[in-house]
């Protein structure tokens, strides 16, 4: 078997197969920025005194190893323009805050500059934290002590109310929390299955291994991350190429009918090999330690002002 | 060449197989549950805002009886609301789907309009139980603008996906499924609203 030179025509066939390929992937913008999630305490508006957050952290920490239940607060500048609801919504659903399955999560949110308060509740909290228990946590613990400018008091009685409220509704698993668990079994296998198919395909052309690279590398990275953008994509779908051109080169050697027998073989030993590995690698996604369990809100909550 | 052929032909399939996978027939048929679920929301947010209207027309009447004709007008929406025969696949029928929605919105302006005569009074206003009132209103209708929101989004994903080449085949031959209804934003929504000193 000779290479393939690559003609001009050849060329033109593949860039207008990418181009066709990129118009099937879709790109998603995110938004108005959600900010990231740090941990229990997120004060992006610096209204909380830094002994006062280390107390609320270990505070919420311990709720939470014993209650399964996840309080976390968040305090941002301004919510410019948008509405404190459709913000906290949107918040609480990216950062999906309590445990999947218990919906157990609430999201304290204050918004500094328009003097705005939510409690946004998780579905499976909306029963005993209910808008009203919400609301009147807000106007009778939390709005007084935030008239007075005393934050620090309001976010300590608030939280301390909060965790009142919901106490006992869940009981956290015994053994030790293990939340990202979602999206994982389907991607080894994806991962899996396109190691194969690259050395399947690579044993039989390179640049077929190319093709499947390409192919595969933006359809896994955008399984994972959401959120790409068509550089990405195209910085993406080369470097598969190149790794599809490669990769199958590794692990076959010679083009000879037994070498390629042998090509064959390899290429089956390694694809799980290189399978496993990935995963390695592309099973964590984490950002410093903390997340949110998967819950999920329906919109049940309390909002307020001062 | 030989190989040029057998290189297309995988390419070819590659492509097809990527872009083709199953024709679509689980995807909508997934995507028509998502919307259907829903929908459930939806009612359900609607449903425990109905639950909430008697007893703030009690409230509001002990201190405003004078406000008759508001209150009236609550009322009256709520019965319109209750009376309407919400059929099994209203989210396939568009007449039945905008009749629900004008029904609703008829309910949201007498509400609207409930609030803004409350201001008058603040006796009323510092009620508990007023104000406990308010804040499951409030809540509920945030519970209904998020359950919209999502409908919206489910029905989008599906419509799209019964759409789309070679899903709009299997549909006609094999599911038969009908494009659903959206919610519409309610006219005058684009107006801000005027504020007169």
């Amino acid at each position: 078997m000779k290479e393939i030179t690559p003609s001009f025509e050849y060329m033109k066939k593949i860039l207008s197969f990418f181009i066709l390929l990129l118009c099937f992937l879709p790109m998603t913008a995110y938004g108005l920025d959600v900010p990231k999630l740090q941990g229990y305490v997120n004060d992006y508006a610096g209204m909380i005194g830094p002994s006062v957050k280390s107390r609320l952290e270990e505070e919420l920490r311990t709720f939470e190893q014993s209650d399964s239940t996840q309080i976390v607060i968040l305090t941002v500048p301004s919510l410019e323009g948008e509405s404190l609801e459709e913000f906290s919504i949107r918040v609480a659903e990216a950062w999906k805050i309590g445990q999947q399955g218990k919906d157990n999560g609430v999201l304290f949110i204050v918004s500094q500059q328009e003097r705005k308060i939510r409690i946004e509740v998780g579905r499976g909290l909306e029963g005993k934290l209910t808008d009203l228990m919400a609301g009147r946590i807000i106007d009778q613990v939390i709005k007084p002590r935030f008239k007075q400018a005393d934050y620090d008091g309001g976010f300590i009685k608030g939280v301390s109310a909060l965790i009142s409220a919901t106490r006992d509704e869940f009981k956290a698993e015994p053994r030790s929390v293990q939340r990202r668990q979602k999206g994982f079994p389907p991607l080894l296998t994806f991962l899996l299955f396109l190691g194969i198919f690259i050395l399947i395909l690579g044993s039989l052309s390179r640049i077929l291994g190319g093709i499947a690279g390409a192919l595969g590398l933006p359809a896994f990275v955008y399984l994972t991350i959401p959120p790409i953008g068509a550089i990405a994509i195209i910085l993406l779908a080369l470097i598969g190429f190149g790794g599809g051109l490669i990769l199958p080169g590794l692990f076959s050697s010679g083009r000879s009918r037994k070498g390629g027998y042998r090509g064959h073989g390899g290429g089956f030993f390694y694809g799980p090999g290189i399978g496993g590995s990935s995963i390695g690698g592309g099973g964590g996604f984490s950002n410093g330690g903390f997340s949110g369990g998967g819950g999920s809100f329906g919109g049940g909550g309390a909002s307020g002002d001062w | 060449m030989r190989k040029r052929s057998l290189f297309t032909k995988l390419v070819l399939s590659v492509f097809i197989l990527a872009a083709f996978s199953g024709c679509g027939y689980n995807t909508m048929q997934k995507n028509e549950e998502a919307v259907k679920a829903a929908w459930g929301d939806v009612e359900a947010a609607y449903q425990r805002r109905n639950d909430l209207i008697p007893n703030l027309v009690e409230v509001v009447r002990a201190y405003a009886k004078h406000e008759r004709e508001t209150l009236t007008a609550v009322t009256e929406a709520r019965a319109k609301v209750g009376s309407m025969q919400v059929p099994k696949n209203i989210i396939d029928d568009p007449k039945a789907f905008s009749q629900f929605q004008e029904v609703q919105a008829g309910m949201s302006s007498a509400l609207s309009r409930l609030m803004v005569i409350v201001e008058r009074y603040p006796d009323l206003k510092a009620n508990q139980n007023f104000q406990d009132l308010q804040h499951q209103l409030e809540g509920t209708e945030n519970r209904i603008n998020v359950a919209r929101t999502r409908y919206n989004k489910a029905v989008e994903v599906f419509n799209t996906s019964i759409r789309i080449f070679p899903n709009s085949l299997t549909n006609s031959l094999l599911l038969h499924l009908s494009l659903k209804e959206p919610f519409k934003a309610e006219p005058g929504a684009e107006k801000a609203p005027q504020v007169k000193f």
